[in-house]
């Protein structure tokens, strides 16, 4: 039976900029940084207190793409289309507050949804986030 | 919708700017300050931005506030008047007929029918959002037609632009 997610791919520019973004403003921890034979950098990282979720910042260029859906991809990313999903917080108003003071940048400020306060976050590639502390019942 | 890699910074540079629409839908900023801020000429950026959102950047922004709007009017306790300049239109009048133009009915209708059918949306906001502003293809107003004439390459924008999801 299914009983979890992993690691979750996250299409990024530059494997350098991602990591710096996610581990120095997020305040992720590294958790892999190695060269694969076949040329593609297997980079993750995980939210702070070992939360076994992990994102995979992919270089679409480095990728089992081909060249011409790489392009694309970084098209898609670079013009902000794409989000990998939500992120969660347990103190959405305050992390903002932190972040922004970090140069973390959001389209939209922390506001009160059925589902609990939400704000939208931008990473140094163009993926957007939901940015949410969820309500209990939610 | 395939983009070389000249294109990738200029994109950037675009979603930048959409990025500041978004946040700051209630100023009132000159288009030729966005533009400048992206590296572009006010007319080509104003190309450039259509061709990547399907929308001119001015149009974006009436379609952020009247968004912006729709959630008031079906969340908040305020009038009409009052949502329309917390969202940035200083008109009623321009607000009235904006709203209408890319819903299909009047604020004042759309409140009635938002509370009718009860409750929040069952999707979240964010979700809704992000469809609503990405998405080019609201049904062009009657009165203005002119408006949406020569969009190209619209279908590139938004999340359901034909996303690789599995690749």
């Amino acid at each position: 039976m299914i009983n979890g997610i992993d690691i979750v791919s996250v299409w990024v520019l530059d494997q350098d900029s991602a990591k710096e973004f996610y581990t120095e403003k997020l305040g992720f921890e590294l958790t892999t940084d190695i060269k694969l034979d076949n040329g593609m950098r297997w980079l993750t990282v995980q939210p702070p207190g070992n939360t076994g979720q992990h994102f995979l910042l992919m270089d679409p260029s480095h990728s089992m793409l081909d060249e011409q859906t790489a392009a694309a991809v970084r098209g898609l990313v670079a013009k902000g289309a794409l989000s990998p999903g939500v992120m969660a917080t347990s103190d959405c108003r305050g992390d903002y507050e932190a972040l922004v003071k970090r140069g973390v940048e959001f389209t939209s400020p922390p506001a009160e949804r059925p589902y609990g306060i939400e704000a939208i976050l931008r990473d140094d590639s163009g993926n957007w986030f939901s940015f949410t502390e969820r309500k209990q019942q939610w | 919708m395939t983009y070389r890699k000249a294109d990738v910074s200029s994109l950037r540079m675009l979603r930048r700017a959409r990025d500041r629409i978004d946040r700051d839908y209630r100023e009132e900023i000159a288009i030729a300050a966005l533009a400048s801020d992206a590296g572009y000429s006010r007319e080509h950026f104003i190309r450039a931005f259509r061709a990547a959102y399907g929308d001119t950047p001015g149009r974006y922004r009436t379609r952020r506030r009247v968004e912006r709007a729709r959630e008031l009017l079906r969340s908040a306790n305020l009038t009409v008047t009052e949502i329309c300049h917390l969202v940035g239109f200083t008109s009623v009048g321009t607000f009235s007929s904006r709203f209408s133009e890319l819903t299909g009915m009047s604020p004042t209708r759309y409140r009635a029918e938002a509370a009718a059918r009860g409750g929040p949306a069952p999707i979240p906001g964010c979700f809704a959002l992000m469809w609503e502003t990405g998405l080019p293809d609201i049904p062009a107003p009657a009165t203005r037609p002119a408006a949406r004439q020569d969009r190209t390459s619209g279908e590139a924008a938004g999340p359901a632009g034909g996303v690789p999801s599995g690749a």
